[in-house]
């Protein structure tokens, strides 16, 4: 038997892996301790940094931060044109992630429920490679689209719906010169960004509806409308969390889109760059983020709650 | 019949009329704009984005292929892309390992840490890493680029690993173990083999996603000029539209490779030894 015996560095490296084994605990704080510490210093620090920040004032004469615990900020946070940005957004992204539940329900069922083989695979990648691809190329790609001169208005105007068109361009808050100029081109936009976002999680909350149930609900009398809001609907909830918060999260996030389309009045984005930027006023740009730091963390609560973590 | 009635289960008859249209509806919805794109590549009106173009031409992509910038900035993007794809590999996996099967005290708090970098707002992440640069007097360079999305890559990698992880039968390492093999034999011969193609296509998609990042890296970037940055700057001041519109095209591209690559790859993981339990 000595033939096998193995070499001393084999049988350190055996002893450690010994140890590892006799005691779990520590081969998990070695496995943990990069990672956390990775995000525990980098990105957590930085974010209490950031937090730690709004609660000082800037210096209206000298443009400098003074380093005194306040809540100046937070009051100036509040003012009716700050809180204006902060609702303005809430608004958008609700209705954002709204339309992304509409556009991502029919798609997801129909992969869920009925795509087989290798349908099912073609969906899956009709979905993965529009929310792989480059955000800027997508916005861009609306920027083109939505132009005055560009291919929307040439296809309305081809359906001989132009003045339909004008008549919602005439509306007060969803209209504007044009479409790129309009808040129905900012959401179009962050609603072709994000509806893949929304498909994914809620196919995979669909997957697990049992077939046999939605028949158990058919053969026990139930209209389709019924099976679908009493067994569907609470079913696929998690799934729609977990989109939701992607939705809403992107959403509150950013500031690139509304520059590019949309009005000229800031939403949430904007106006932390805008702060944090050109005005020097870090902050504020700080207050701001706290806004859909909350949001979020709400939301995050709530989807722990219904398992839609899971479905992440 | 078992197989016969197991059968009626899966197949649930012919889908309504009205879901397939709206579900063809939908997917025209998310692949027409970058067919768009591709079309404007070739447009020769180089003033406005009329639609439809009056000619065609592939001029701009050799006006394109001769712009220093461009190829600068991508070189910086790949560059950027492979180490941060890297890092996240590397600690997404030992994230996943540890955290797949254990059931330990603030397990919940730490996996909610992992999915936060992309479940808060990027420009959160950005001005907090920004902010946090300024505080260390750290100055900005190809390192912060790469730091900042590292942060977010991770959760990528992550999510690939560990639901690879879960899948993975217990009795397999067990069974490697029971053979007289040590830990590390076992994760280099069983562990490493099962999810070696999960923790590829996470880089995969790492790399998509860092190639692409805009949001996070206008914050920690200083003078370097990512491709997306270099675009975002084309898109709010734009100097040359077809040129744009040619790197949109080529962006389109390499970013679909590995997307398509990494869902290959975990589609042959379904069936990953020891799954069937």
């Amino acid at each position: 038997m000595t033939a096998f015996a193995p070499s001393p560095s084999e049988s350190a490296l055996r002893r450690l892996s010994d140890l590892l084994i006799a005691r779990p605990g520590l081969l998990l704080m070695l496995l943990l301790t990069p990672p956390l510490l990775w995000l525990g210093v980098v990105y957590l620090g930085a974010l209490f940094a950031l937090l730690a920040q709004s609660f000082f004032s800037i210096d209206e004469f000298s443009g400098t931060i003074v380093y005194q615990p306040t809540l100046a900020t937070y009051a100036e946070l509040l003012a009716p044109a700050n809180l204006d940005i902060i609702v303005r957004t809430l608004v958008v992204a609700l209705v954002v992630t709204a339309l992304a539940a509409l556009v991502a329900f029919p798609i997801a069922y129909y992969a869920a429920r009925y795509a087989r083989g290798k349908v099912k695979a073609l969906f899956y990648v009709a979905v993965m490679m529009p929310l792989w691809s480059s955000y800027l190329v997508k916005v861009y790609a609306w920027k083109l689209l939505l132009a005055k001169e560009g291919a929307v208005t040439w296809l309305v105007h081809a359906a001989g719906l132009t003045r339909l068109l004008d008549l919602w361009l005439a509306a007060p808050l969803i209209g504007g010169p044009s479409l790129s100029v309009s808040y129905t081109g900012m959401v179009l936009t962050f609603l072709y960004l994000w509806t893949p976002f929304m498909i994914l999680p809620l196919q995979a909350s669909l997957e697990r509806v049992p077939a046999t149930l939605i028949e158990a609900s058919d053969d026990l009398g139930a209209a389709p409308g019924q099976t679908f809001r009493h067994v569907i609907l609470p079913l696929a909830a998690p799934g729609l969390i977990a989109g939701s918060i992607f939705t809403f999260s992107l959403t509150l996030g950013d500031y690139i889109v509304p520059q590019i389309v949309g009005p000229s009045s800031l939403i949430l984005g904007q106006a932390v760059y805008a702060q944090q930027g050109n005005a020097g006023n870090v902050p504020l740009a700080a207050a701001f983020c706290v806004a859909p730091i909350a949001i979020m963390v709400v939301f995050l609560a709530l989807a722990r709650r219904t398992g839609a973590l899971d479905a992440l | 019949m078992p197989s016969d009635a197991r059968k009626t289960v899966k197949k649930p008859g012919r889908s309504p009329l009205g879901l397939r249209l709206a579900a063809g509806a939908g997917l025209a919805f998310l692949h027409l704009p970058l067919a768009f794109i591709l079309l404007y590549a070739f447009s020769n009106e180089d003033k406005s984005f009329q639609f439809p173009p009056p000619g065609l031409t592939l001029r701009w992509f050799a006006v394109a292929w001769d712009r220093p910038d461009i190829w600068e900035a991508l070189a910086l993007s790949i560059r950027v892309a492979l180490l941060s794809t890297g890092l996240a590999i590397l600690l997404g996996t030992l994230a996943a390992a540890a955290l797949s099967r254990a059931r330990f005290f603030g397990r919940e708090a730490i996996s909610l840490l992992f999915i936060l970098p992309i479940a808060l707002p990027g420009i959160v992440t950005g001005i907090a890493l920004r902010s946090a640069f300024n505080l260390m007097t750290m100055p900005f360079s190809f390192w912060t680029i790469v730091l900042g999305h590292a942060t977010f890559c991770i959760v990528v990698v992550y999510n690939n690993a560990v639901a690879r992880f879960r899948r993975l039968s217990p009795s397999l390492i067990e069974a490697s173990m029971d053979l007289g093999a040590d830990g590390f034999q076992t994760f280099r011969h069983v562990l490493l083999p099962s999810i070696g193609t999960s923790l590829l296509a996470g880089g995969l998609l790492a790399f998509a996603l860092s190639f692409d990042e805009v949001i996070v890296t206008t914050f920690t970037a200083g003078q370097q000029r990512t491709l997306p940055i270099w675009m975002l700057g084309e898109l709010i001041r734009p100097h040359q539209r077809p040129v744009t519109n040619v790197v949109a095209v080529a962006v389109i591209a390499v970013t679909a490779l590995p997307i398509l690559a990494a869902y290959y790859l975990t589609r042959e993981g379904e069936h990953v030894a020891g799954a069937g339990k």
